[in-house]
């Protein structure tokens, strides 16, 4: 028995003072989830609900959620957009049940309590109570004031067409919660343009959350797990990269200029996914074709933390929502968008290089399949933990992609945030 | 609308296609699932979400022959994925169309899944709408969508439809 560590630790602490060693009950405590909930989710941070695209014109709503509290995102008819919550100051109901739509206002099916776009309640039935033989019966009592129970509001923050939304009314500006670096590459994708929307795909991950944060903070994999971005030079440890964080280390950006197709080099030799005879059938699969305001790179894979990714990888671009469903469980949302300069031959070329990504993508179908086995390795031994030491201890910006800086930073932040 | 009739006999080879199909693609044959297509066919597996709402994208989408054979070699040597069988349990056609060239019908599936050691889940529910085209090499589908309820994927999508 003696040295065994105890494999259900119950008062677990981080040792040491890194952020290299992950301890695996950071992916499996119930406590931990709950206060990953309130601190990055619910305060302090700005959370992606969506894009303008979605909601064009006024009275036009999407449901969606930050962290795991049910948002509405609607356009009032003024042409502002409001993010209120899906939860009547009533009894509490979440009572938008469709997905999208339009309406003048929402109305909770249950009482017919009713509110503005804006979350403003409006209307109370039976209020004033009912008169019956001469007598007013019943009502609110005289001090009821709509004015204190309207939907909970958030604070909202557009740019480029993209919506972020927080409960913390308290909270820094969205450029400021960016940072200039992260700003650069935002504005870089979301340059103004109009987003023309192509559609969505919708994925359920048996995983931690914070798993596909990691996933695209890390550019150790792409080249050994995904045959097609070795193979094709789409994303190499000897491309052109770089890896960029904001000052607090939790955002990040992965750049990356594709290199020789197809070529054997250093880098390839004895990686088993590399495929020199690979080739491609129908040549459209990869028809990539440069577009001006990529300003060079072929790949910026931008994570906000904690709720989004912003993909460009050639000429597919799209949204991925992370919406945490408990410790071992995520959905995984993404919102593939084109420009209204496109041309059809250009949205037929995203959507052809959209067979890359999402559930069934070439090289991203299996990022899903690791992160559901990476949690049942925790869960299996929670007392363990994670190594990511790639390139060293520190997070520090890097000119290339052989380190696991971003997710060393990423969990830098962490443990300062949640006291860990 | 007139319902649109196919002889008994183009019935039992539309029948016996779609039994054929599930067959091949249960029993992990991509070569054979390739060749129930014709050469410039489009396969998609598509949310009925964006089918509904008239929205292009497409969980996978292929448009050719080709890159059927692309997807069938990735599903071979690329992918990392859990094992998995899957069964499909596929209904009846509905004839929406029929002219001695072409059939279009619209067929109700469900794709089950099972993993090793792990129990039998619903995977994939949806419809089959297809444009089936009579050819020398008997019927080939010039066109297949498979439009999915499925709100959430469960995890990733190796196997097609």
């Amino acid at each position: 028995m003696g040295d065994m560590p105890a494999v259900f630790p119950t008062n677990p602490t981080w040792e040491g003072d890194g952020s290299s060693r992950i301890p695996f009950w950071a992916y499996t405590d119930e406590a931990l989830y709950k206060k990953e909930l309130e601190r990055f989710f619910y305060q302090g941070h700005w959370c992606y609900v969506g894009l303008e695209a979605e909601i064009p014109n006024p009275g036009d709503f999407k449901r969606t959620v930050v962290g795991e509290r049910s948002v509405i995102m609607v356009r009032d008819a003024d042409g502002a957009i409001n993010v209120v919550e899906n939860v009547c100051a009533h009894r509490g109901m979440q009572f938008c049940r469709k997905r999208h739509g339009n309406q003048t206002e929402f109305v909770c099916p249950y009482h017919q309590w009713n509110y503005s776009l804006k979350g403003d309640l409006q209307g109370v039935p039976f209020r004033r109570g009912v008169k019956q033989d001469g007598k007013v019966q019943g009502g609110m009592p005289k001090e009821f004031n709509t004015g204190e129970h309207g939907l909970t509001k958030l604070k909202v923050a557009t740019r480029g067409g993209v919506v972020f939304a927080s409960f913390d009314h308290g909270i820094e500006s969205l450029e400021d919660f960016l940072g200039p670096d992260i700003l650069h590459y935002f504005d870089r994708l979301f340059n103004g343009r109009k987003l023309t929307l192509l559609g969505y795909n919708r994925q359920r991950i048996p995983g931690n959350w914070k798993l596909m944060q990691e996933n695209i903070k890390d550019p150790y994999h792409p080249g050994l797990l995904h045959t097609w971005f070795i193979t094709y030079g789409l994303w190499r440890a000897d491309n052109k990269s770089q890896l960029v964080m904001d000052a607090q280390f939790r955002h990040a950006a992965m750049i990356s200029t594709r290199g020789n197709r197809g070529a054997k080099s250093e880098v390839t030799a004895g990686v088993t996914s590399f495929k020199e005879s690979m080739e491609i059938q129908d040549k459209r699969l990869l028809d990539i074709v440069p577009e001006p305001w990529w300003q060079g790179p072929t790949a910026v894979m931008m994570t906000l933390f904690p709720s989004v990714i912003f993909q460009q990888q050639v000429n597919s671009v799209s949204t991925r929502h992370i919406q945490p469903s408990g410790t071992g469980s995520f959905d995984f949302v993404w919102t593939h968008f084109g420009f209204e300069d496109d041309t059809p031959e250009m949205t037929e070329r995203r959507l052809i290089q959209a067979n890359l990504f999402g559930p069934a993508g070439f090289v991203s179908a299996d990022d899903g399949e690791v992160i559901e086995f990476s949690q049942s390795g925790f869960e299996q031994k929670p007392f363990h933990r994670a190594l990511a030491e790639l390139g060293g201890y520190d997070c520090s910006n890097t000119d290339h992609m052989v380190t696991e800086t971003l997710i060393r930073g990423m969990y830098h932040y962490w443990r300062k945030v949640m006291e860990v | 609308m007139e319902n649109p009739t196919i002889t008994m006999q183009a019935w039992l080879a539309l029948v016996q296609l779609h039994a054929d199909y599930a067959a091949a693609v249960d029993r992990e044959d991509w070569d054979a699932w390739v060749d129930f297509f014709t050469e410039d066919c489009v396969y998609k597996v598509q949310p009925r979400e964006n089918h509904e709402r008239g929205f292009p994208l497409a969980t996978l989408s292929l448009l050719s022959r080709n890159m059927l054979r692309d997807r069938a070699y990735g599903i071979k040597e690329t992918l990392f994925h859990d094992p998995y069988y899957q069964r499909h349990v596929v209904g009846l056609p509905r004839i929406l169309k029929a002219d001695g060239e072409v059939i279009e019908a619209e067929t109700n599936y469900s794709v089950f899944r099972t993993k090793l050691g792990q129990e039998t889940t619903v995977f994939n529910v949806g419809r089959y709408i297809d444009r089936i085209r009579v050819t020398p090499a008997g019927l080939k589908f010039a066109s297949r969508l498979c439009i999915f309820d499925t709100e959430m994927i469960p995890n990733s999508l190796i196997y097609p439809i």
